[in-house]
């Protein structure tokens, strides 16, 4: 019975993958590009970075990267915490 | 380790180290940046771990955790420098002086004074990558080796 059920899921998980693998557009046409092409065009002129991507990362999506740290402050005070010396 | 290992991370660390420095410097110019960075210069420090013993890098487990809050705190500085426009807007960028330089449109040589508060946070970002991946691998060690007073 399970066997029939996990080949059943591997059909249409697999079934769906090769259903859209059809429709994938071509590498280096995406479809939406204007937030991409804004990005190329511009990050010299507005953040004054030759490095687009830090340009994103740092000042655009500066957010993120302030999420990020705090994840790694988290994983720090993980190991610490875990790691720490037990008082008897 | 064996005196070979010893040998090698001898002159391994330092070059660890300036190449850690290098791709947090020139973020805002070339590939990398501070998390890159700092996970470079962190690897030169779990060289150090592996290849001597942890007792070599404890006495640097308090400045570790400064640096650790330093840099996150310094982050956020940066960013409340643009408080004036938005969070996170890059104030200094373009506008003379440090880190002032504009960049015309088009291909350049790639000038270090550009940018605004990218490079600054680069470094933020970098010395706090570092000591958090240098003081997570440290605790290990020193719990690996079991050393009590952590």
């Amino acid at each position: 019975m399970t066997r029939w059920l996990r080949l059943a899921a591997f059909l249409v998980v697999a079934g769906a993958l090769l259903l859209v693998a059809g429709q994938i557009r071509r590498f280096g046409e995406p479809r939406l590009a204007e937030m991409d092409l804004y990005f190329n065009r511009y990050s010299q002129d507005e953040v004054a970075a030759n490095n687009a991507v830090t340009a994103i990362v740092f000042d655009y999506r500066g957010y993120d990267t302030l999420g990020e740290a705090t994840v790694l402050f988290a994983a720090v005070v993980g190991v610490a915490l875990i790691l720490r010396k037990v008082k008897k | 380790m064996s005196v070979v290992v010893r040998t090698i991370a001898r002159m391994l660390v330092p070059v660890g180290l300036v190449f850690g420095a290098y791709v947090i410097m020139h973020g805002h110019l070339t590939p990398g940046g501070g998390f890159q960075g700092g996970a470079v210069a962190a690897s030169a420090l779990a060289l150090i771990l592996v290849s001597f013993s942890a007792k070599e890098l404890k006495p640097v487990k308090g400045l570790l955790s400064a640096l650790e809050s330093t840099g996150g705190v310094a982050f956020v500085v940066f960013a409340f420098l643009g408080i004036g426009f938005t969070f996170f807007a890059n104030a200094i960028a373009g506008m003379g002086g440090l880190f002032g330089q504009p960049v015309d449109y088009g291909p350049n040589p790639g000038y270090l004074n550009t940018s605004g508060t990218l490079p600054l946070m680069n470094w933020a970002v970098g010395l706090k990558v570092l000591a958090g991946l240098g003081s997570v691998v440290l605790l290990f060690a020193l719990f690996g080796e079991g050393e009590d007073d952590r």
